[in-house]
C-alpha cells in the first residue's frame, strides 16, 4: 500500500488517540494503565523536543528544568492540601516556622495550574530569547541548559525546609478532596492528560504544518539565510523552545498527579537526557513518534527491570544505540517505511 | 496475543483480590494448595548511585531466606524471595513496591536504603496495605503504622555517640554531613546534646551529595581544631572525605573523628588503611563475639565468599526478615494488620544481641557500639551502651 | 606580613573573629597557604579530568557521553594492577602505581581505538546523535562494572610512600599524593602539547581536525588520525581515572560524577584550545576553593555554575575560542 505523507500523518494521529482512548483503557488494569500515565507524562516532553529539536535543531538538555517546574508546582498545591492546616512535614522536620513566601500562591489550584501553564513562558522565552540573540547553539546551547538544570538540582537540594530537599515532595492524596491515589482517581487523571496530550499532539502538528512550520524547518536547516530574508531567528527559535517549555511543565504537573511524587533528580541532567532519547526513539520528527517513544521506552524500562533487575541496563543501553545506529529517525521512520509512506 | 489476555485476567483478577486486601489471596491459595511458597519482596537499589551500599542488604536478606527455608519455612510455607530494582530513583521505588503489593502480591516487603525512598513508598504501603521493613539507621521523625523501623533512629545512635565522645577527650565538636536531611536531623539532635554536656560546636558544614572535593572542609576543621569531628557524610563521598583526612594529617590522634554512618561495608570501599583509627557508632559491629554473630559471619563468608565483610545495614536486613517470620509464627497469619499488631514486644536473638520490637512505635529496642576501625577493617568495640529504647520524636 | 593581612582581613575576619595571638596568625597564614595549594590542586584534578575530553570533544567534535566510563575503566585497570601486584609480586607495591597508570593508558588507549573503529566513526556526520548512542554505551559500561567488580565500591590502595603530607611548617601539610597528581598533570599536560604542536604526528592530527578534506587530499590517512586521537583522548581519560583512585571513591558509578563538570571545563575554556582548557580548569578550581571555604558547598557549586552560564551568555564559544572558528 502506497500512501502519502500527509495521510500517513493523519493515520497516525487517529491511532495514536485509539490506542490511548481505547485500547489501552479497556487492555490495562488499574496498574499498568498508571504506568502508561506516567510514561505519558514524558511524553508531553517528548512532544516539544520533537518541535524544538526535531524541527528547529535547538538540542536542550535542560528539559527537566521545566518538567520539574510543573511538577514541583503541582506537587506544592496537593501538600498544601494534605498538610493544612499545618505546615508540610518537612518543614516542621527543618523548623522552618512560617510557610515561604513562594509557596503562598500554591494554595490556589487556579493560580497553581495558571501557573504551570504561563510561569514558564516568560522564563523560557527571556532565557532562549537571550542566548540566542548572541548565537549561542548546538552544543554550547545544550551545555548552557545542562548547566542551568545542574545549578537548579543543587539549590533545592540545598534548600530541603523549602523544596524537601532530597527526599523531594512526597505522601500527598487528594486534589480538591478527590482521592487521588485509588484506582479510580487515576484514572480519571488518566483521562484529563489523554485529552490534554491529544491536545497537545494535534496543535504541534497544525503548528508543523502551518507556514510558521516550514520556517523552523528552514532554520533548523539554514539559520543564516533565513536571517539574511529578514526574519529575527533567535524570535522564532525562542518561541519553539517556550512551546516546549510548556509542555514539558504540563508534563510535569501530570507526573506528580500519576506518580504521587516529585524528587530533585527530576529537574536534573539525566531526566533530561533521557527524555531526548525517548523523542529520539520514538522519532524525532515526529509527534507522535515521540509519544510512542516514550512509552515505549518507559515500558521497557519497567518491564526489563522487573523481569531482569540484575542486569536491565544492558538491554536498556542496547536498545538506545540499536535506535540510533539502525534508525536514526526512530520508529516513526520505520513505520513509514514498512507502510510506504512517500516522503 | 495469549499474552496480553493472560495479562488482563491477571490484572482483573489482581485489582479484585486487592480491593479485598492481600491476606485474603494468601488464605485461598493456601487452602488450595497447601505448600505453595509465600513471597516476600526484596526492594532495593540494584543500580544507580545508591546501589553501592544497597545491593550488598539484597544478599543478606536472601541468606535470612535460605535459612528459614532449610529449617522448613513459615507456617509450612516456603518463602519465595521477589527481588525489585529502586534503581536508586524514588519514582521507581514508589511504582516497584506497588508492582510487589498489587501485582506479585507479596507478604511483606524488606527494603529501602535511603529515607527519600522510604518516604515515597509511604503512599503506596498506606493505599495497598502493605507492610515494609525497613532496615537502616535513619533520622527518625517518623512512626508509620505500615513500617517496621528495625535499625537505629537517630537519637539511639548520635545521643549516644555524642555522650561517650564528650566523656573521652575534650568537649568541642566539628559536625560535617552530605547535604540532605539525615545529617541535618543528626545535627539537629547533636547540637543540643553537646550543648546539654557542656561542650562546644565550633562548626558545622555540608557538602552536596557526591561530592568528592574535600579539602576545603579539611581546612576549615583544621582552622577551627575541635577535640571531635562527628560525621554524617555518606556514600561514595566518604572515601574520597577518609582518604583526603588522612593524606592532609588528620589521621584521628590528635583530633578524632566518628561517624554513625561508616560500617565494614563502606570501609571496604574506602580502604583499609585509610579508616584506621576513626570511630564508628553502630548497632552491630562483625568483630562481636557472640555464637549467634559467628554462624551468621561464617553464613555469610560460606555463601558470597571469604573477603567478604558485614556491615550494621547488611545485619539489620538479615535481622527483618526473621522479625518478620516471629511476627507471622505469632500471629498464624500473613495477613498484613495480623502480622503488624503480633509484631508488638517480638524479640529476636540476632548477631548483634537481642533486638526488641517496641510495644508501640513500630522501631526497636537495641544495644549500640562504638567501635575503631583496625588496619584489617574491623572494628575493635571500645564501648556497648545498654539496651536504648527507640524515641523517633526525641524532645529536644 | 602587613601584605598578607591587607589582603586576607576580611577572609580571616570571617573565619576567626578575633585572630591576634602570633599563634593564631601562623595557623591562619597555615590555612591560607593550603587554600592555594588546595586550588592547585583541584586546578590539576580538573584538568587531568577535562585533557582528554579536550581532544576527543574540543578536536573532533565527538560528544562521548561515556567518557567518564572510560575513566573508571583507567579507575577499575588501576584496581586490578593493584590487586595482581599485591598477590604476586608484593616487592613492587611500592611502584604498582606508575605500572597501573602505564596500563590504565595502554587498556583505554586500545579500548578508545577500537571504539573508534568499530562505533564512533559511524556517527561522524550526525554529532548529536553521538551524544545518544554514547549514552547507551556509558550504561552498558556502568552495568558491566556492577556485573563484574560488584556494585560496591572497591578499594585501591594507597602507595605507601604517597600517604601522608609534607609539613614544611608546623601548620602546613600538603598531602603528598596531591603534590605527585599537580606534578603528573604537568608532565601529562605538557606531553599532549608536545605531541599536538612539536611532533608530525600531531600537525596531521591538527590538519584533520582543521580541514578534513584538505587534509585528505595531501595524502594523509584521515581514518587513522582519527582513530588515533580519539584513542589518546581515552587514554588520558584512563590515566585520569588511575590517577583519581588516590584522592576518589572507584564504583560503577564513578564516571558519572566526572563527565558532566568534565564538559564545563572544557566549554567554559572554548574547545579546540588546550590553553582554553588549562585556563578554565584553573578560573574554576581557584573560584571553588575560595568560594567553599566562604560559604557552603552547595552554594559555591550553584555560584560557579551561574557564573560559567553568564560567561558562556557574553562569550558564547567559551573563553579562550579559536578565533578562526568562531
Amino acid at each position: 500500500m502506497n500512501i502519502s505523507a500527509k495521510q500517513g500523518e493523519r493515520f497516525a494521529h487517529a491511532g495514536l488517540a485509539l490506542l490511548l482512548l481505547g485500547l489501552l483503557p479497556l487492555a490495562l488494569g488499574p496498574y499498568w494503565l498508571n504506568l502508561v500515565g506516567k510514561y505519558l507524562a514524558f511524553s508531553f516532553v517528548a512532544v516539544g523536543i520533537v518541535l524544538a529539536w526535531g524541527y528547529c535543531g535547538i538540542l536542550s538538555l535542560g528539559q527537566g528544568v521545566f518538567f520539574g517546574f510543573g511538577g514541583y508546582a503541582m506537587a506544592m498545591f496537593l501538600k498544601l492540601e494534605a498538610s493544612a492546616p499545618e505546615l508540610p512535614d518537612f518543614m516542621v522536620w527543618s523548623s522552618v516556622e512560617k510557610l515561604p513566601f513562594w509557596w503562598e500562591p500554591y494554595s490556589s489550584l487556579t493560580v497553581t495550574i495558571a501557573s504551570i501553564f504561563l510561569v514558564p513562558i516568560p522564563v523560557a522565552f527571556i532565557f532562549a530569547y537571550a542566548i540566542f540573540r548572541k548565537r549561542v547553539s548546538g552544543v554550547y546551547f545544550a551545555i548552557v541548559t545542562i548547566a542551568l538544570s545542574m545549578t537548579l538540582v543543587v539549590l533545592n537540594i540545598g534548600q530541603q525546609g523549602e523544596t524537601g530537599g532530597a527526599n523531594g515532595i512526597t505522601d500527598f492524596s487528594t486534589l480538591l478532596g478527590f482521592d487521588i491515589i485509588n484506582d479510580a482517581g487515576k484514572v480519571a487523571i488518566y483521562w484529563v492528560e489523554v485529552v490534554l496530550l491529544l491536545t497537545a499532539t494535534t496543535l504541534a502538528a497544525l503548528l508543523l504544518h502551518s507556514r510558521f512550520g516550514k520556517l523552523l524547518i528552514a532554520v533548523r536547516d539554514r539559520e543564516d539565510r533565513v536571517r539574511f530574508s529578514g526574519f529575527d531567528t533567535a524570535m522564532i527559535k525562542a518561541f519553539i523552545f517556550t512551546v516546549s517549555a510548556v509542555l514539558s511543565s504540563v508534563g510535569g504537573a501530570m507526573f506528580a498527579l500519576q506518580a504521587g511524587l516529585v524528587t530533585p533528580s527530576l529537574i536534573g541532567a539525566v531526566t533530561s537526557v533521557e527524555l531526548v532519547i525517548y523523542a529520539a526513539v520514538g522519532g524525532r520528527l515526529s509527534v507522535v513518534g515521540a509519544v510512542i517513544g516514550a512509552l515505549l521506552v518507559g515500558f521497557m524500562k519497567s518491564y526489563l527491570s522487573e523481569h531482569f533487575p540484575e542486569i536491565w541496563l544492558f538491554f536498556l543501553g542496547g536498545m538506545f544505540i540499536f535506535v540510533v545506529w539502525v534508525l536514526p529517525n526512530g520508529l516513526a521512520d520505520l513505520f513509514r517505511k514498512i507502510l510506504r509512506v512517500k516522503a | 496475543m495469549s499474552k496480553i489476555s493472560r495479562r488482563r485476567f491477571m490484572q482483573i483478577s489482581g485489582s479484585l483480590v486487592a480491593a479485598g486486601a492481600i491476606p485474603g489471596a494468601g488464605l485461598l491459595t493456601k487452602s488450595s494448595f497447601a505448600a505453595e511458597p509465600i513471597k516476600l519482596g526484596l526492594l532495593h537499589s540494584l543500580t544507580g548511585t545508591i546501589a553501592i551500599a544497597e545491593a550488598a542488604l539484597v544478599e543478606a536478606e536472601k541468606m535470612a531466606i535460605d535459612e528459614i527455608n532449610a529449617a522448613g519455612g513459615v507456617l509450612g510455607r516456603m518463602i519465595d524471595p521477589v527481588v525489585a530494582d529502586g534503581a536508586s530513583d524514588w519514582p521507581t521505588f514508589a511504582e516497584k513496591t506497588k508492582q510487589l503489593l498489587q501485582r506479585d502480591k507479596v507478604a511483606a516487603i524488606v527494603g529501602c536504603y535511603t529515607s527519600a525512598s522510604r518516604k515515597a513508598v509511604l503512599p503506596v504501603l498506606k493505599q495497598s496495605k502493605g507492610l515494609l521493613y525497613y532496615p537502616t539507621y535513619y533520622e527518625g521523625q517518623e512512626e508509620d503504622k505500615h513500617v517496621i523501623y528495625t535499625s537505629q533512629e537517630a537519637t539511639q545512635s548520635v545521643i549516644s555517640a555524642i555522650e561517650w565522645m564528650a566523656k573521652q577527650q575534650g568537649k568541642t565538636f566539628f559536625l560535617v554531613g552530605s547535604d540532605y536531611i539525615y545529617p541535618r536531623t543528626c545535627n539537629k539532635i547533636a547540637k543540643p546534646t553537646v550543648a546539654r554536656l557542656g561542650g562546644k560546636v565550633v562548626g558545622e558544614e555540608y557538602a552536596p551529595l557526591g561530592h568528592t572535593e574535600f579539602s576545603s572542609i579539611i581546612n576549615k576543621i583544621k582552622a577551627a581544631k575541635p577535640d571531635w569531628i562527628y560525621s554524617t557524610v555518606v556514600g561514595g563521598s566518604n572515601v574520597a572525605f577518609y582518604k583526603q583526612l588522612k593524606a592532609a594529617g588528620l589521621d584521628g590522634g590528635k583530633q578524632k573523628l566518628l561517624s554513625t554512618v561508616v560500617s565494614e561495608n563502606e570501609i571496604d570501599g574506602i580502604g583499609k588503611e585509610n579508616a584506621v583509627g576513626y570511630y564508628a557508632c553502630m548497632g552491630y559491629f562483625q568483630s562481636i563475639k557472640s555464637p549467634e554473630n559467628e554462624k551468621f559471619v561464617k553464613a555469610i563468608k560460606a555463601k558470597y565468599g571469604q573477603d567478604r565483610v558485614v556491615g550494621d545495614p547488611m545485619e539489620c536486613a538479615y535481622n527483618s526478615v526473621y522479625l518478620w517470620k516471629m511476627a507471622v509464627e505469632k500471629a498464624k497469619s500473613f495477613d498484613v494488620d495480623k502480622v503488624t499488631a503480633a509484631s508488638s514486644g517480638i524479640e529476636f536473638s540476632a548477631p548483634e544481641g537481642k533486638v526488641t520490637v517496641h510495644k508501640t512505635n513500630h522501631h526497636v529496642s537495641k544495644k549500640v557500639r562504638i567501635g575503631r576501625a583496625r588496619a584489617d577493617g574491623q572494628f575493635d568495640i571500645v564501648h556497648e551502651s545498654g539496651v536504648i529504647e527507640p524515641n523517633p520524636f526525641p524532645k529536644l | 606580613m602587613t601584605f598578607r593581612r591587607g589582603n586576607q582581613a576580611p577572609r580571616r575576619k570571617a573565619v576567626i573573629p578575633a585572630a591576634i595571638s602570633i599563634e593564631e596568625t601562623f595557623v591562619t597564614f597555615g590555612i591560607f597557604v593550603m587554600q592555594l595549594f588546595n586550588g592547585l590542586s583541584l586546578f590539576t584534578i580538573l584538568l587531568l579530568m577535562a585533557l582528554g575530553l579536550a581532544i576527543v570533544f574540543g578536536l573532533m567534535g565527538v560528544i562521548n557521553m561515556a567518557h567518564g566510563e572510560i575513566m573508571a575503566m583507567g579507575a577499575y585497570t588501576t584496581y586490578l594492577t593493584a590487586s595482581f601486584i599485591e598477590h604476586h609480586l608484593p616487592g613492587l607495591m611500592g611502584v604498582y602505581l606508575f605500572i597501573a597508570i602505564l596500563l590504565a593508558f595502554a587498556v583505554t588507549f586500545a579500548f578508545g581505538y577500537v571504539l573508534e573503529r568499530g562505533f564512533i566513526r559511524w556517527f561522524y556526520h550526525r554529532p548529536l546523535d553521538t551524544l545518544l548512542a554514547t549514552w547507551g554505551l556509558s550504561l552498558i559500561l556502568q552495568q558491566t562494572y556492577r556485573s563484574v567488580f560488584g556494585a560496591q565500591e572497591v578499594s585501591v590502595p594507597l602507595t605507601t610512600w604517597l600517604s601522608g603530607a609534607w609539613e614544611p611548617t608546623e601548620t602546613i601539610q600538603l598531602p603528598l599524593n596531591r603534590i605527585f597528581i599537580v606534578a603528573l598533570t604537568i608532565l601529562v599536560t605538557l606531553g599532549v602539547w608536545y605531541i599536538l604542536h612539536k611532533t608530525r604526528w600531531g600537525l596531521r592530527a591538527r590538519a584533520v581536525t582543521q580541514n578534513r578534506a584538505m587534509s585528505s587530499a595531501v595524502g594523509i590517512d584521515t581514518n587513522r588520525v582519527d582513530a588515533l586521537i580519539f584513542a589518546l583522548g581515552s587514554g588520558l581519560a584512563g590515566i585520569a581515572g588511575s590517577v583519581f583512585t588516590m584522592v576518589g571513591s572507584t564504583n560503577p558509578g564513578t564516571g558519572q560524577l566526572y563527565i558532566v563538570d568534565s564538559f564545563i571545563v572544557v566549554v567554559f575554556g572554548g574547545v579546540a584550545s588546550l590553553l582554553g582548557t588549562a585556563a578554565s580548569s584553573f578560573l574554576i578550581a581557584q573560584m571553588q576553593t575560595a568560594l567553599e571555604y566562604l560559604m557552603s558547598g552547595s552554594m559555591a557549586k550553584v555560584a560557579i555554575l551561574l557564573l560559567v552560564i553568564t560567561v558562556l551568555y557574553f562569550r558564547p564559544n567559551g573563553l579562550f575560542a579559536s578565533k578562526v572558528r568562531a
